[in-house]
């Protein structure tokens, strides 16, 4: 049986009702928004489910929107069905006063890394992760530095900004 | 402390000594071939533990790609895997001209294979003749060396630069292949098979070899599945996984190639995967000269003067030109937004990369899923209880490059 967005959608919706939201397909992958509170059942669910099969983690990382109120941090991840071929993107979005996510390390070996990167760029908690520490930055460093409040270059610099380009 | 191990060493209830030896590989040692460390707890020459510490080469791409427009972060992607870079050129392109909607010449196509397919060879050479140099066999790695430094002179006449190469452009190639391209590419047909079997017989049979390398650095396909392994690796172990295969991109539904696999995911069968992919590759790139022989030899690029850099003598005739040429050097093209993931199979794995547009000039967020990265998490449990000199194998076989565990 192949591995409609149909099917998924309806079997998300039917498990976890109003959590989980905002289906669309872009550029070949299905992508939904789901509860922070609920990520870990979602992925258990979409590992264990025998139809459902999700059980590679292509990667995880996060994306900062400093204009959505409440909802500043947004943490993407990319799952595959490597037998059906299929990929879905799973966001869920935290406020960055409390950035909490459950950790999905017991559940992928390989999320230890990548939620380890995510929380050196961008702060967020991965609660019950193993050893949630730096790992590409300086253990000394007291920010996270791919926020958008840490600009590149200088801030006070204008000549490179949209508005420079008539955007 | 009391310990489990070398319970014959008698300790005094308040020394500091230990039972076990710390030892530092790296961050500078010839046996990591990059920089980044490992600090090891030996007993004797058993590894009992491991800790891996990166970053030291951490250049913030994604930080620096937020404020670059879409052409310059081409070479931003030539420092992730060094040893490969047209791949992760080519594969910037395609997740810009997916994001913008461009479709490619069928000889565009077959121009980045060729391109894809000498880089993914010139990787896999350093990989295995790595493993070699490892096991204490240092001449294969000469031998080999004199077919990557060709593969090398081809990037140069395509693009005039041989490491970070940052081949072609968003859109095609930003000039077509010359006449002494062709003939250093056939040259490099000519001889690569001769090389490659004085490889494989240097090597693939050697009792020493061999007995060095069947066993070590092992891990099971469940246990590389949930690593995240990709690539060679993760085929070593039994899983045909290979990007071009899944999700075709650049036209590699049209070329007929096997995905080489192995059994239990030591040391040897990585070898072997690499050795069967560096012939796989080289089928390819002889599928697709034939292919790119029955098309109009003058197409190099697709016809999207918006987004491909005019050349040169027509920014200076055509008022068109140069208003093109203006806007994409100043970053002033149309962008749409959008939310792309495009994977490409690089030397070490599914190499992805993730773009977030909102339409400005330059990227909102751009994140890199690289290989390496992933996969280099297994090695305290592929080395725990083998051998010091095991895990040194272990470590170059699964060919970890400082540049893509850092970005």
């Amino acid at each position: 049986m192949s591995l409609t967005n149909e099917y998924i959608q309806g079997r998300l919706s039917e498990k976890f009702g109003t959590d989980v939201s905002d289906f669309e397909e872009t550029f070949g992958i299905f992508s939904f928004n789901i509860k922070a509170e609920k990520n870990i059942q979602a992925l258990q669910f979409l590992f264990e489910d025998n139809a459902l099969g999700f059980q590679f983690l292509t990667d995880i990382t996060a994306i900062h929107y400093p204009d959505r109120v409440a909802q500043e941090l947004c943490v993407v991840y990319h799952l595959h069905n490597l037998v059906a071929n299929k990929r879905i993107r799973m966001r869920l979005s935290v406020p960055i006063v409390q950035p909490d996510v459950n950790s999905a390390t017991s559940l992928y070996s390989s999320a230890n890394w990548m939620e380890r990167e995510t929380y050196d760029f961008f702060g967020v908690i991965f609660v019950g992760h193993p050893d949630l520490t730096r790992i590409l930055n300086v253990d000394e460093m007291d920010y996270f530095p791919m926020r958008k409040e840490y600009p590149m270059e200088d801030p006070t610099r204008s000549d490179k900004d949209d508005a420079m380009f008539g955007r | 402390m009391p310990d489990q191990h070398n319970q014959h060493i008698q300790l005094a209830e308040e020394s500091i000594e230990k039972q076990t030896t710390t030892l530092n590989m790296g961050p500078t040692h010839p046996a990591t071939h990059g920089i980044f460390e490992n600090v090891l707890e030996i007993d004797g020459e058993i590894v009992l533990s491991s800790t891996q510490k990166l970053g030291y080469i951490h250049r913030a791409f994604e930080k620096i790609a937020e404020r670059r427009p879409y052409g310059q972060i081409q070479p931003l992607t030539d420092r992730l895997n060094y040893c490969s870079s047209p791949i992760n050129n080519i594969g910037w392109q395609l997740t810009v001209e997916k994001l913008l909607g461009l479709e490619m010449p069928k000889r565009v196509d077959y121009l980045r294979v060729i391109i894809m397919e000498l880089a993914r060879i010139s990787d896999h050479l350093v990989c295995n003749s790595v493993v070699a140099v490892d096991t204490g066999a240092l001449t294969p790695f000469t031998y080999v060396f004199q077919m990557r430094e060709r593969i090398y002179e081809i990037y140069e006449s395509v693009c005039g630069a041989r490491l970070t190469t940052n081949i072609g452009r968003i859109g095609g190639f930003e000039r077509n292949f010359t006449d002494e391209t062709w003939s250093k590419l056939n040259e490099f047909m000519r001889l690569f098979p001769k090389s490659l079997e004085e490889f494989e017989t240097l090597l693939n049979r050697n009792r020493i070899f061999m007995d060095r390398c069947i066993g070590a650095g092992k891990i099971s396909a469940e246990r590389a599945l949930n690593y995240g392994f990709t690539g060679p690796n993760l085929r070593a172990t039994g899983v045909d996984y290979d990007v071009r295969v899944h999700t075709p991109y650049s036209s590699y539904q049209d070329f007929d190639f096997k995905i080489p696999v192995g059994t239990v995911g030591d040391v040897y069968d990585r070898f072997m995967v690499r050795n069967g992919e560096m012939w796989e590759s080289y089928s390819i790139i002889q599928q697709a000269i034939a292919k790119v022989k029955d098309l109009d030899p003058s197409i190099y690029h697709a016809d999207v003067p918006a987004y491909y850099l005019p050349e040169k003598k027509e920014v200076y005739t055509k008022m068109e030109a140069l208003i093109y040429h203006f806007k994409i050097v100043m970053g002033e093209i149309d962008i749409k937004a959008g939310e792309v993931y495009h994977p490409v199979e690089g030397g070490n794995g599914e190499l992805g990369f993730y773009l977030i547009s909102d339409g400005g000039r330059t990227p909102f967020r751009l994140h890199f899923r690289r290989p390496c990265f992933i996969y280099y998490q297994a090695y305290p449990e592929m080395i725990k209880n083998g051998l010091l000199s095991d895990a040194v194998i272990a470590l170059s076989s699964l060919n970890v490059i400082a540049g893509e565990l850092d970005a």
